[in-house]
C-alpha cells in the first residue's frame, strides 16, 4: 500500500514545487481528458452524509427532467394539465413525480384520516370504509398505463407541438397496489338490477364518471399506492379508481362514493366531455378503450442525435388498452421501408412496453415513425387513416402513426408526411 | 483470521440476518414444519370481499350528504323550481367572470351558449344549447362542481334559477320559463339523438388489422406539416444547455438555482405616470370579470378595488374572503405596492386558499401598471 501511495505524492509535491501555481493548472498541462486528467472536487472532499435529503432527489444536473405544461391550452393551471417528459425516461415504469397531471379542480388535499369510501345503490348493503378498512381486502399489484383520452388530441389538425413530451406525454405507467373493485362490491352485494356504477371523487369538482359493472367486477382497482410508496396528491392520495387500459378520466381521483345503477348518467365528462364528434356531426360516447399507439420517444425534437453518424439507439414507447404489444416497426425513411424493432422489459396486459431499434446512422436526414402491434391483431393506423374515418374535430383518442424528422445535424423536428 | 476481519464476517452475518438464518435452520427443520413453509408457498385461497365483511353500514344521513347525482331521468333531482330572471341575476353574480355575460366565453373558459348547426362544420362550437344531450347534465354539474372554486354553495332553487337561464341564453324558452323536477326530467335538448355507442369495432378494427407492408411500401414521401412552423412550443432553455452538455461533455454551468423560475424585484412604481396608468387600465381588463372599481362600484366575484393600494387587506364591508386572506389581514397584512406586487405575481403561491382564480401576472411592467392604475382611481 505505503508503496503505490510514495510515487504519486511525490510527483504531487514536484508538481507544484516547479510551478507554484494552483495545483489545477499543473493537472490541467497533463494531456488527456481534464475530466480524467483533473481531480474532480467529488473525488476529493466529501458529500454529504445519510439523511441529508431523507426523501432523495433526482442529482441536480437532471433538474431539467420535470412534467411541463402548455400554458394556452387552458384558461388557468387549477383545471389543466401537464405532461410526462417521456423522452427523458426509459425502460417502462414512470417515476411518480414525474407522472402527468390532470385536474378539473385543483388537487384535493385529502387528510386520509377523514377519507371514507361509501357504497350506495342497488346494493345489499350500503356501506362506508375507512382507509383502514379498505387495506383488509386482499391486495395485488398491477402494472398499467394511464392515458389521458385527449393524449396528442392537439394533432389532429397536423403537426402542432414540438416534443413528444407534448405530443404524446398525457401517459403514465405505474405498478398499483391496492384492492380489487369486485371484492369490495361484493362487500357490499350488487343487487341483479346494478348494471352500471358512478365513481365520484372528493375534489372541487366532484369527478364523476358512469363504469358498466362488466368492466368492475373485471379488472378495476381501488389503489393506494403507486409504485410501492403511497399514490401522490395529485394522483389521487389516498385512494383513486384503476380502470386498465380504458382512458384515464375514468381513473377518478380521490375516490369518495360509488353508486350501483342500472343505467349510466350522462354526466358533464360523458357527454360534454370525452365523446367524439365525427364528420357527420354526430358523437361516439362511452369510446373508452384506448387503442394500440406509439411513439418514438428518442431521437424526438427534445431529445436530438447529438453524436452524430455511427451506432445510434432509438427508443421508444408502445401500449393498447387491449392487451399487449408484442412488435413493434420502425421506419427511417418515413415509410417506404421497415424494420422490426426489439421489445425488451417486461410484456403486461395493458402495461406501457419498451422497444429499441440500434442502427448505423449515416448522418442523413431520417423520417422516423413507429407503428405499434397489439395483442389482437389491430396494427397502429397513420393519421390520415384515422382522419379519414374520424374528420379533424374529434379530439380524443388520437393514436395516429407520429413522424419525426431528424436533419443532418441531429436535430428532430414533429412533421406529417404524404 | 484476524480480529477486524472477524468483526467484519459477524456484521455481514446481522446485515443478511434473515437469510443466513434461515439456511442455517432448514436442514434441522420438523417434517411438519418445512410442510407448513412449502404450503404457504403455493397460492392461497384468498377470502372474497363477501366473506369480509369490512366498513360499516352507512347512514340515511350520511347517503343523503353525499348521493348529490343527477341522471336523465330525473333520478336525484331535489324539491325547488327557479325562474330565468333569479337565473340571469345569479349567472352574472357567479358565472359571467368567466363564462361571459351571453355565455360566450371569457379567454379559454367554456363557451356555455350559442353554436347551433355547427356540429358538421369544420371547428364546431359546443355548447349546452348545441351539444349537451340531457339537461340534468347542467344541473348535476353545477352543483357539483361551480361555482368554480366554490363549489356546492349554491342553493336547489339557485341551481335551478341559473339551469333555467342558460336555456334561455340558447333560445330553448322564453324569458317566462320556470324549472322544477317535472320540466327538467322531460325536458327535450336539441342534440338528445346525436350521441351512439362506440362502433370503433365494427367501423375501424377491420380496416387497422389489414396486413402490412415491410418493404418499398411506397414512393415519394414528403414532409406535408411543420410544428415548427406552428410555432406554439413552450421553449425550455435549462433543458437545451443540460442536453448540450451531456453532447459535448462539458460543463454546463447549470446549478440547482436554475432550475428554479427567478422574478425580478419589482420596483415601486410611479404613481403619476399617465402612460403607466393607462397601461395599468388596460391591463386591468382581465380583472374586470371579478373586481370593480370606480364611482359606484360593488362587490363582485371579487372585492370592490377603490383605494386598496396602502390600505389594510380583507377591510372591504360585505365581501366574504378567503379564510387564507382573513388570517393574512389579521395578522396585520396591508396592501402596499410590494406585497400586492407579490400577490399579483402568483396570488396561489402568495396565498395559499386564496377564492381569486386568476393565474397572476407574470410581467413585472404589467404589474407596476396595474398598481398605479388603482393607485389612480380614488376611494
Amino acid at each position: 500500500m505505503s508503496e503505490h501511495k510514495g510515487p504519486s505524492r511525490r510527483m504531487l509535491l514536484g508538481a507544484m514545487a516547479a510551478g507554484g501555481a494552483a495545483m489545477t493548472t499543473g493537472m490541467a498541462r497533463a494531456a488527456g481528458d481534464p475530466a480524467i486528467t483533473e481531480l474532480q472536487p467529488w473525488m476529493r472532499s466529501l458529500g454529504d452524509g445519510v439523511d441529508a435529503h431523507p426523501y432523495g432527489m433526482p442529482s441536480p444536473f437532471e433538474a431539467h427532467v420535470k412534467r411541463r405544461n402548455v400554458e394556452w391550452l387552458t384558461a388557468d393551471p387549477v383545471s389543466s394539465v401537464n405532461f410526462t417528459p417521456i423522452h427523458e425516461l426509459d425502460g417502462i415504469i414512470t417515476p411518480n413525480g414525474l407522472c402527468f397531471e390532470r385536474h378539473h379542480s385543483g388537487i384535493a388535499r385529502v387528510d386520509p384520516s377523514l377519507h371514507r369510501l361509501m357504497i350506495n345503490g342497488l346494493v345489499d348493503r350500503e356501506i362506508v370504509f375507512t382507509m383502514d378498512d379498505l387495506k383488509r381486502f386482499p391486495r395485488y399489484n398491477r402494472i398499467h398505463f394511464l392515458e389521458c383520452a385527449a393524449n396528442s388530441g392537439m394533432e389532429w389538425r397536423g403537426a402542432q407541438l414540438n416534443g413528444c413530451q407534448f405530443t404524446h406525454g398525457m401517459i403514465h405507467n405505474v405498478m398499483y397496489t391496492g384492492v380489487m373493485l369486485r371484492d369490495v362490491l361484493a362487500a357490499a352485494g350488487v343487487k341483479p338490477t346494478g348494471t352500471w356504477l358512478l365513481a365520484e371523487g372528493a375534489d372541487a369538482a366532484a369527478m364523476t364518471r358512469s363504469i358498466p359493472m362488466e368492466k368492475a367486477l373485471d379488472d378495476c382497482m381501488i389503489a393506494f399506492k403507486m409504485n410501492g410508496e403511497a399514490l401522490r396528491p395529485e394522483q389521487g392520495y389516498p385512494v383513486r379508481l384503476v380502470v386498465p387500459g380504458w382512458e384515464g378520466n375514468m381513473w377518478v381521483k380521490w375516490l369518495r362514493r360509488i353508486e350501483i345503477g342500472d343505467q349510466p348518467w350522462q354526466h358533464r365528462e360523458e357527454t360534454s366531455k370525452y365523446t367524439d364528434l365525427l364528420p357527420d356531426g354526430r358523437a361516439r360516447r362511452f369510446t373508452y378503450e384506448m387503442d394500440a399507439k406509439s411513439v418514438i420517444t428518442n431521437p424526438s425534437p427534445q431529445a436530438p442525435l447529438s453524436h452524430g453518424k455511427g451506432p445510434t439507439v432509438l427508443t421508444g414507447i408502445a401500449w393498447s388498452g387491449r392487451g399487449t404489444i408484442p412488435r413493434v416497426d420502425v421506419t427511417l425513411d418515413g415509410g417506404r421501408n421497415w424494420h422490426q424493432a426489439r421489445m425488451d422489459g417486461p410484456s403486461l396486459e395493458k402495461s406501457m412496453h419498451r422497444f429499441y431499434f440500434d442502427f448505423d446512422w449515416d448522418g442523413r436526414p431520417l423520417l422516423l415513425q413507429s407503428r405499434a402491434h397489439d395483442s389482437t391483431g389491430y396494427v397502429q393506423p397513420t393519421k390520415d387513416a384515422l382522419r379519414a374515418i374520424r374528420g379533424p374535430d374529434s379530439i380524443y383518442h388520437n393514436n395516429g402513426i407520429q413522424t419525426w424528422h431528424v436533419d443532418e445535424r441531429g436535430e428532430a423536428e414533429n412533421v406529417e408526411v404524404g | 483470521m484476524s480480529r477486524s476481519v472477524e468483526r467484519r464476517t459477524r456484521f455481514a452475518i446481522a446485515l443478511c440476518g434473515i437469510a443466513v438464518a434461515a439456511t442455517a435452520i432448514a436442514p434441522e427443520m420438523p417434517s411438519r414444519l418445512m410442510a407448513s413453509f412449502t404450503m404457504t408457498a403455493q397460492a392461497q385461497t384468498v377470502p372474497t370481499g363477501e366473506e369480509l365483511a369490512l366498513g360499516r353500514l352507512a347512514t340515511p344521513d350520511e347517503i343523503a350528504a353525499w348521493d348529490i347525482d343527477i341522471r336523465p331521468d330525473g333520478a336525484g333531482l331535489p324539491d325547488g323550481s327557479g325562474d330565468v330572471w333569479t337565473g340571469e341575476e345569479l349567472y352574472v353574480e357567479n358565472c359571467a367572470s368567466c363564462h361571459g355575460d351571453f355565455g360566450e366565453s371569457i379567454g379559454r373558459w367554456p363557451q356555455l351558449a350559442g353554436g347551433q348547426g355547427t356540429l358538421t362544420r369544420d371547428r364546431p362550437v359546443k355548447t349546452i344549447g348545441s351539444y349537451w344531450p340531457y339537461l340534468s347534465t347542467v344541473y348535476d354539474y353545477v352543483h357539483r362542481a361551480m361555482p368554480f372554486g366554490d363549489a356546492q354553495s349554491l342553493s336547489d332553487d339557485d341551481v335551478y334559477a341559473i339551469t333555467a337561464y342558460l336555456l334561455y341564453l340558447n333560445d330553448l324558452v322564453d324569458d317566462d320559463f320556470v324549472l322544477d323536477r317535472e320540466a327538467l326530467a322531460g325536458f327535450d335538448m336539441p342534440n338528445v339523438n346525436g350521441f351512439y355507442p362506440d362502433d370503433r369495432a365494427e367501423t375501424e378494427f377491420g380496416v387497422f388489422s389489414a396486413p402490412i407492408c415491410m418493404e418499398d411500401c411506397r414512393n415519394e414521401v414528403e414532409i406535408t406539416a411543420r410544428a415548427e412552423v406552428v410555432d406554439v412550443t413552450p421553449d425550455d432553455e435549462t433543458a437545451r444547455l443540460a442536453r448540450e452538455a451531456a453532447a459535448t461533455g462539458e460543463n454546463s454551468g447549470i446549478t440547482e438555482a436554475d432550475a428554479q423560475v427567478t422574478t425580478p424585484d419589482g420596483a415601486a412604481a410611479p404613481t403619476s405616470d399617465p402612460d403607466l396608468i393607462a397601461q395599468g387600465e388596460g391591463v386591468f381588463r382581465q380583472c374586470k370579470s371579478c373586481h370593480q372599481v370606480g364611482e359606484g362600484a360593488g362587490n363582485r366575484t371579487g372585492p370592490v378595488l377603490n383605494g386598496v393600494v396602502g390600505h389594510q387587506a380583507g377591510a372591504v364591508e360585505g365581501f366574504r374572503y378567503s379564510g387564507a386572506l382573513e388570517k393574512k389581514a389579521e395578522a396585520g397584512l396591508v396592501w402596499t405596492q410590494e406585497e400586492l406586487a407579490a400577490f399579483l405575481t402568483a396570488p396561489r403561491d402568495y396565498l395559499p386558499g386564496t377564492k381569486m382564480v386568476f393565474r397572476g401576472l407574470r410581467d413585472e411592467e404589467e404589474r407596476a401598471a396595474v398598481i398605479a392604475y388603482l393607485q389612480s382611481i380614488e376611494e
